[in-house]
């Protein structure tokens, strides 16, 4: 399973890199696309759009199942990558790289050293 | 044309081939153009398939040939109750007393139907406990829909316009917090415990005076029974809010049990499942909604009712939410469930229940041996089971799915409910044989074992069906949504 130790990650699944001091970048992990299977559409907020942590902003749905994305911090998303609207299948290809799905604009950039390591986020999926 | 593909008709048609004879023009011919100046005259020809008798005959006997029904093998698709239609139902629904009137026909000529609906109405109250009933809703989803915005309409009357919250557990069909958000409320997610019930301090947590309603299926989807409905009701009453029943699962507590005895405020029911209205290729369903006294006067207009002996259409009704389908719903699936429950009688409905609760607890128990089984107390009318060990060995439920087909069996529903990894929720109706049931599960005991021994033949499954593994992926990223023809004269 690949869970590259740079980034944070929260038990819903998602993954979170710090870009500056108050913004980061989000998208699913590899065990989540794995578990959710060929990724065939990919639904995101507005730039612009405000969310709340654990709020959903979003949502992607497999061949299988429609799931719920969750927002793992609170702030203003200031990108959103416009590319897997056309290409979903990226998100199963390249979940770290290609498929990130928004930048957001902490409003409390603590919010950060709440978040899950790897190892932390390695034992929740293994407990599964 | 590849030797498996089945042609369109249109791909049979020949020019000027042709099944029928019109009779010569016996009025005289007119220009279109002339007499309409409107630009929707058509310039060019339908473009209709041109094919003998013979060929329609064999076309569309080729294609139900093809379908796969109740009546062609076993359907245990969870949570849909594919139990066997009774032909006796297809006899009644054509009768000429039912077959040859018009919704608008004056209601004195047509009392046998209007009867019929009434005494419909009244059985579905006794099953349900329900105080008044209305037959219009067209299948489970307008039920669920219109229950929500009889909910509505209630608190509105009362000032309470606060009440935005509708709370779906999270094993809840989707179709729950679809038809909260087409109501207008905000759906809220109350969790599962780990013997899969609602959770009932989750429920405390997310329950309060913005709360409209409560939608619970029971038993749940997991085919379980919620043992602490009288404690939810109480919760959810508690702050002023509704509880809403969805009656799919209502096949499992016909004569045991009734919502309206569990505290609900409104029910909707799947005729076409418990009731056995023809199922699948496109119904009609049938959703009747139940209601308590209270909410009763906010029922879709118009109302079956009898005064002095004539049945009347009712739409003196102020409070009414108004009418949600033309005429009276689905008449012949009503009419279907009506002759059943008169077949079957309270007794015999009954014993449906216990025969659906004692089929689906044999298949589990043998089942469980072989497949991971999350939630091992006694099920109701369905259970469902975790592909998780196969998983582990490369094979997913989807392609244990698809490997039943080989063995000529429809699968059961995959992949939900979405608290189960990997689930294969299993239904198989009081209808069916052990003999039935023991087969299907040899089948299932059969591809678990190939999961071990010889995985590639489950995972490239199936194999002798007459198309093949479908490309679901390609088919959802880029659909081809219209039929192009080709040239074919």
């Amino acid at each position: 399973m690949n869970l590259p130790e740079d980034l944070r990650y929260t038990k819903e699944h998602e993954w979170i890199k710090k870009e500056s001091d108050n913004k980061v970048r989000i998208g699913i992990t590899d065990f989540a696309q794995d578990e959710l299977g060929d990724i065939v559409f990919v639904e995101l907020p507005e730039e612009g759009d405000t969310v709340e942590a654990d709020d959903s902003f979003g949502s992607v749905e497999s061949v299988k199942t429609v799931s719920e994305l969750y927002a793992p911090v609170k702030g203003t998303i200031v990108e959103i990558n416009e590319e897997l609207e056309d290409s979903p299948e990226l998100v199963n290809e390249s979940p770290y790289e290609q498929a990130w799905m928004i930048v957001v604009e902490l409003e409390d950039a603590s919010e950060w050293d709440n978040l899950l390591t790897a190892e932390e986020y390695k034992a929740i999926i293994e407990e599964d | 044309m590849a030797k498996n593909e089945f042609p369109l008709i249109f791909e049979r048609s020949k020019k000027e081939r042709t099944s029928y004879s019109l009779p010569d023009l016996d009025v005289p011919d007119i220009d279109l153009d002339a007499e309409f100046e409107t630009p929707y005259v058509r310039k060019t020809a339908p473009e209709l398939p041109e094919v003998s008798e013979l060929e329609i005959m064999r076309h569309y006997t080729g294609l139900s040939n093809r379908n796969y029904g109740v009546d062609s093998g076993f359907y245990p698709l969870g949570s849909c109750t594919m139990k066997y239609n009774p032909k006796i139902n297809e006899d009644v629904a054509r009768l000429p007393g039912f077959t040859h009137i018009h919704p608008y026909q004056d209601p004195k000529t047509v009392q046998g139907a209007l009867e019929m609906m009434y005494d419909l109405q009244t059985s579905l109250k006794e099953i349900t406990g329900m105080h008044e009933v209305s037959l219009q809703s067209a299948a489970g989803a307008q039920g669920e829909w219109a229950a929500l915005m009889m909910i509505r309409a209630f608190h509105e009357a009362n000032g309470e316009h606060h009440r935005t919250k509708v709370i779906v557990p999270d094993s809840a069909h989707g179709t729950n917090p679809a038809s909260a958000a087409v109501a207008g409320f905000d759906a809220i997610t109350v969790k599962s415990n780990e013997d899969g019930l609602v959770d009932i301090e989750d429920l405390k947590r997310v329950v309060d005076e913005n709360t409209a309603a409560l939608m619970l299926t029971n038993p749940n989807t997991l085919g379980l029974f919620e043992k602490e409905i009288m404690e939810m009701a109480e919760i959810v009453h508690g702050v002023g809010g509704k509880l809403y029943y969805d009656g799919a699962n209502l096949n499992a507590i016909m004569g045991y049990t009734r919502p309206g005895d569990m505290g609900f405020d409104a029910v909707h029911l799947n005729l076409h499942k418990t009731f056995t209205g023809p199922h699948g290729g496109g119904g009609p369903g049938s959703g009747p909604i139940g209601v308590s006294e209270e909410l009763a006067p906010f029922l879709p207009k118009p109302l079956i009712v009898k005064e002095n002996d004539e049945y009347k259409l009712e739409h003196d009704r102020p409070q009414s939410i108004g009418r949600i389908k033309a005429y009276y719903g689905n008449f012949g699936i009503n009419l279907r469930a009506y002759t059943y429950i008169r077949t079957m009688g309270a007794e015999g409905l009954k014993k449906v229940s216990e025969y659906a609760v004692l089929n689906a607890n044999y298949m589990m128990r043998r089942l469980e041996q072989i497949y991971d089984l999350p939630y091992k107390q006694h099920c109701m009318h369905e259970f469902v089971l975790s592909g998780k060990k196969q998983k582990k060995l490369g094979v997913r439920t989807l392609d244990i799915a698809k490997r039943l087909l080989d063995f000529n069996y429809h699968p059961p529903t995959i992949y939900f409910p979405l608290i189960v990894e990997e689930g294969m929720m299993i239904e198989p109706t009081e209808t069916e044989s052990k003999e039935t049931l023991d087969g299907f599960i040899d089948a299932m005991i059969n591809i678990a074992k190939e999961a071990e021994e010889d995985p590639e033949i489950v995972q490239e499954a199936p194999h002798h069906t007459i198309v093949k593994r479908m490309d679901e992926t390609t088919a959802a990223r880029k659909p081809i949504l219209r039929y192009t023809r080709e040239d074919n004269s």
